[in-house]
């Protein structure tokens, strides 16, 4: 008979080392899948982790992907230690890209510095607007921040499609619901020539190292971490319960809205109605397989991105279906919750025997 | 009061001892207990027998293995090795529903009952049966043969501790066990209440039940019980009979030692008042508080000023608006060296030097899933400076920590052990370490004893009695009236959310305070005492 016994005190390096187990055995169990599809496996390996990584343009296309997961994820990741669950990262994203957008349509053909700093500083706005929903609703009203802030993202939504069909069109676009083409000064500057990667990726590496010193070394990290797994004790310690609930969202939007504007004014390079395919909610999962731990969450976005790539690349490549990024998806996220119980507990062989 | 009217003398618990037949055929017997868990060894081939009819004690300080070897005989956990044999039969009890057919009941030391259903609901809900007019009838029955009194009707959270302890004890009686196990059934009780008690385990061991016992409060066993197990590290280290025994020489088998004795307090000339409470009303937030009513005290610099009652009566909601959890509605309530601080949070009280610690260790006073470390930050960073150009320094909260864990001798593997992998004493321990070490000037600390075994309790109380006669003022939440007596320089109580005048302990006894924990009045000439050492101080 085999059993889980809790282990007296679960390893603080295999906690760290889990990740690239689970990451390690995916790959494994994913060249038998290939071999059992008849896919030749060498190949398949290449396809999907090799090519989309192989030329510097790829590399490029991982970083523009990657960015916003980590950017959001590390944000998140500060909220979830909190238990503030802000579930509506894509909607706070969505706003910053709409008030960063508004700024650098105002300030169309301006050519000065300060336009992008401008318009960052309005998406963060935007963003800490609309977390502001649910943290004046949960710190008045007690009202369930869950489903607060994941209404407002069909509210943002909404309010993206009626902006760019309307008071945000291009008015030479012959009636396509866009905005204008960002002129030189609003949009991000490239950090690699042939590549799309752009100086928001530098800042979400930037937020990791933020990120990490936050929530270890300060005073407000602690709090935020003690108030997530014991409320009391914080409310002894003489946090204020109410302020952290609206730290953890203020984080959450201005850095969804920041991540948002750096869509639009980055790869994008105008408003479209679709701005961002499902970043905000992908981040949420990014955070966790991240551990909630920012450098984790540097992980989780590089191999989120990467499947992303991947299923692309072994679709046309292999004519595998792109159902392929799905299932690698769900096996790392098994594979890690795994590798999880098993630092947690030990397996013990144990003879049945009568107690009599 | 019906607690209050059974009292009949001072010496209410050894008067009562020894109602009941010893019993001769052994009922159950358990025969080389071993169980481990990762890293101990909670039961060592342990040995108990319990005769019919017997009321037999199970002794041993935290952690030596009682709760292991009665979750073993309720069927809540499988033994790696040994028997149990029960009415002379060999049995494998595999679950507690298993245990209640054999005949085994129990009544567990934190009750589970529903706050807002009745007594009735809350019986049927624990039985599995349907609240019908049967079981009505039957309740009534069990509580007229027993002398257990219970409204079958009445919410269960309008309810004192005591009858909600009568709740459990009628369902186990419903299922008409041989074998009753109480688990600390006193530590919730007024001296009256326990009296109360003890007469009805009395009778139930007349009429032929067993009934096994644990608690560490050696004076009740000495009078309660016929016969006394006794654990120390998983071991049974002796069986004897509790009446021949002293209290002393029960807790050296208990503990392996003499008890360091206490410091005894001189006697205390009080200083200039340090902390005051002036008129504080505050209404309940919900069903489950206690309003506090027109609350008033003076702590002076230097004395220990003790608060009993039973839990539930205020002192969660008393505490919280000292520690400044909960704010005052004006900031005139609370004063600290005649500052007003009523409206303070619990931060900036901190600051000026007014420390706490609550009753509930893990999730209140400390963070489970953290380091000792981050457990010293979590408190000192107020009053220490245990963070350089902003950021937190774990060098100094380490350095903090270990100066703790060796100041107060808590047993833990090192200061980056998680607090949840401490034992309830040590964890004390570690948290009154750390308040004292912060050097409050003044310092609210509330069942600092509750659950901890007699070694701790020792150096908790030395700690208190040092920092005391350091100067600072120390304000005692206790059910323990023994620790209140001992160390306490005025005693009063909290009933219902209101408090009771303060007396000199010197000049009371236990039963006075029980009178003064259920309510009641001392009579005038003693209040008019009390009334004067108030004066002194305002």
């Amino acid at each position: 008979m085999i059993r889980l016994q809790k282990r007296a005190a679960p390893s603080a390096l295999m906690g760290y080392l889990a990740p690239v187990i689970a990451l390690f055995i995916t790959v494994l169990a994913g060249l038998v899948l290939f071999a059992l599809l008849g896919v030749p496996v060498l190949d398949a390996f290449h396809a999907f982790f090799i090519a989309p990584i192989s030329t510097l343009y790829g590399l490029g296309e991982l970083g523009v992907k990657a960015a916003p997961l980590i950017m959001i994820g590390v944000a998140l990741s500060i909220g979830f230690r909190a238990q503030v669950w802000n579930i509506g990262a894509e909607g706070q994203l969505i706003l910053g890209a709409i008030a960063g957008s508004a700024v650098a349509l105002a300030l169309y053909e301006v050519d000065a510095w300060y336009v992008l700093p401008a318009m960052m500083f309005a998406s963060i706005l935007g963003g800490m607007s609309w977390a502001a929903v649910p943290a004046l609703l949960r710190t008045r009203f007690n009202v369930n921040e869950i489903l607060t802030s994941l209404m407002l993202t069909y509210v943002a939504v909404l309010l993206l499609s009626f902006l760019v069909a309307g008071p945000m069109r291009d008015p030479d676009g012959f009636n396509f619901p866009e905005s204008r083409l960002f002129h030189d000064a609003a949009t991000l500057p490239r950090l690699w020539g042939g590549t799309r990667l752009h100086a928001g990726a530098l800042v979400a590496l930037g937020l990791v190292v933020v990120g990490w010193v936050f929530l270890t070394r300060t005073l407000l990290g602690f709090a935020l971490r003690v108030n997530g797994t014991a409320p009391r004790a914080a409310g002894y310690a003489g946090f204020n319960q109410g302020r952290l609930v609206w730290l953890a969202l203020m984080i959450g939007g201005a850095t969804a809205g920041l991540a948002g504007l750096f869509e639009v004014a980055g790869p994008i390079g105008q408003l479209l109605p679709s701005i961002s395919p499902g970043y905000g909610f992908t981040a949420i999962i990014v955070a966790f397989l991240g551990r909630l731990h920012p450098v984790g969450v540097l992980f989780a976005g590089l191999v989120m991105a990467l499947s992303y790539l991947g299923g692309e690349s072994a679709q046309i490549t292999l004519n595998l279906p792109l159902a392929i990024t799905g299932v690698f998806q769900g096996m790392l996220l098994f594979f890690l919750l795994a590798t999880d119980v098993l630092i947690n507990y030990s397996i013990v062989r144990k003879q049945p025997r009568p107690v009599s | 009061m019906s607690q209050a009217s059974n009292l009949t003398n001072p010496s209410a618990l050894s008067s009562l001892a020894n109602g009941s037949a010893t019993g001769s055929a052994p009922l159950v017997v358990m025969r080389n207990i071993t169980k481990a868990y990762p890293g101990v060894l909670a039961n060592d081939a342990v040995n108990l027998t319990i005769g019919e009819g017997s009321i037999h004690a199970l002794l041993g300080e935290n952690g030596a293995g009682k709760s292991t070897l009665v979750k073993v005989l309720y069927g809540l956990l499988k033994p790696d090795a040994g028997s149990i044999s029960w009415c002379g039969e060999q049995v494998s009890i595999a679950s507690p529903a298993m245990a209640r057919k054999l005949g085994i009941a129990m009544v567990f030391q934190h009750f589970s009952l529903f706050d807002s259903l009745s007594v009735l609901e809350n019986i049927a809900l624990g039985m599995g049966v349907k609240a019908n007019d049967k079981l009505r009838s039957r309740i009534a029955d069990v509580s007229a043969r027993y002398g257990l009194p219970l409204d079958p009707d009445r919410s269960v959270y309008t309810l004192s501790v005591g009858v909600r302890q009568r709740i459990e004890i009628v369902r186990c009686l419903l299922q008409e066990p041989k074998l009753l196990i109480m688990d600390e059934p006193t530590s919730v009780l007024t001296p009256q209440e326990v009296a109360d008690l003890f007469e009805t385990l009395r009778q139930l061991a007349k009429s032929g039940m067993a009934i096994l016992y644990i608690s560490h409060k050696l004076e009740e066993i000495r009078v309660l019980c016929q016969g006394a197990t006794i654990l120390r590290g998983g071991r049974k280290v002796s069986e004897v009979v509790p009446e021949e025994q002293s209290v002393a020489s029960l807790a050296a088998l208990m503990m392996g030692g003499e008890i360091p004795a206490a410091l005894r307090r001189s006697a205390i000339v009080a200083g200039a008042p340090l902390f005051a409470i002036k008129e504080l009303n505050l209404p309940a937030k919900d069903a489950n508080e206690v309003s506090l009513h027109n609350i008033n005290l003076v702590v002076g610099k230097g004395e220990i000023v003790g608060i009993a009652g039973v839990a539930g009566n205020g002192q969660d909601e008393l505490l919280a608006t000292i520690s400044g959890e909960r704010l005052a509605t004006d900031e005139a309530h609370i004063q600290f060296n005649e500052t007003p601080v009523g409206r303070q949070s619990a931060g900036a009280r901190r600051r000026l030097g007014l420390c706490s610690v609550p009753e509930e260790r893990l999730g209140h006073a400390a963070v489970p899933n953290l380091s000792l470390i981050d457990n010293v930050f979590l408190t000192a960073h107020h009053r220490k400076p245990l963070r350089r150009l902003g950021l937190i320094s774990h060098a100094r909260s380490k350095a903090l920590a270990n100066d703790i864990i060796k100041q107060f001798n808590v047993q833990c593997h090192g200061a980056s052990a998680l607090a949840s992998s401490l034992s309830g004493g040590n964890l004390q321990k570690f948290i009154v370490g750390r308040e004292i070490l912060q050097s409050p000037r003044v310092l609210v600390i509330s069942q600092p004893t509750w659950g901890v075994d007699a070694g701790a309790a020792a150096t908790i109380h030395r700690a208190l009695a040092t920092l005391a006669a350091n100067g600072a003022a120390v304000l005692l939440i206790s059910q323990d009236l023994d620790e209140l007596m001992q160390y306490c320089d005025r005693i009063g109580a909290l009933c219902a959310g209101r408090l009771s005048a303060f007396y000199p302990s010197s000049q009371l006894t236990a039963q006075q305070v029980g009178l003064l924990m259920a309510g009641e009045k001392l009579d005038a000439m003693q209040a008019e005492q009390g009334a004067a050492d108030e004066g002194e101080h305002s």
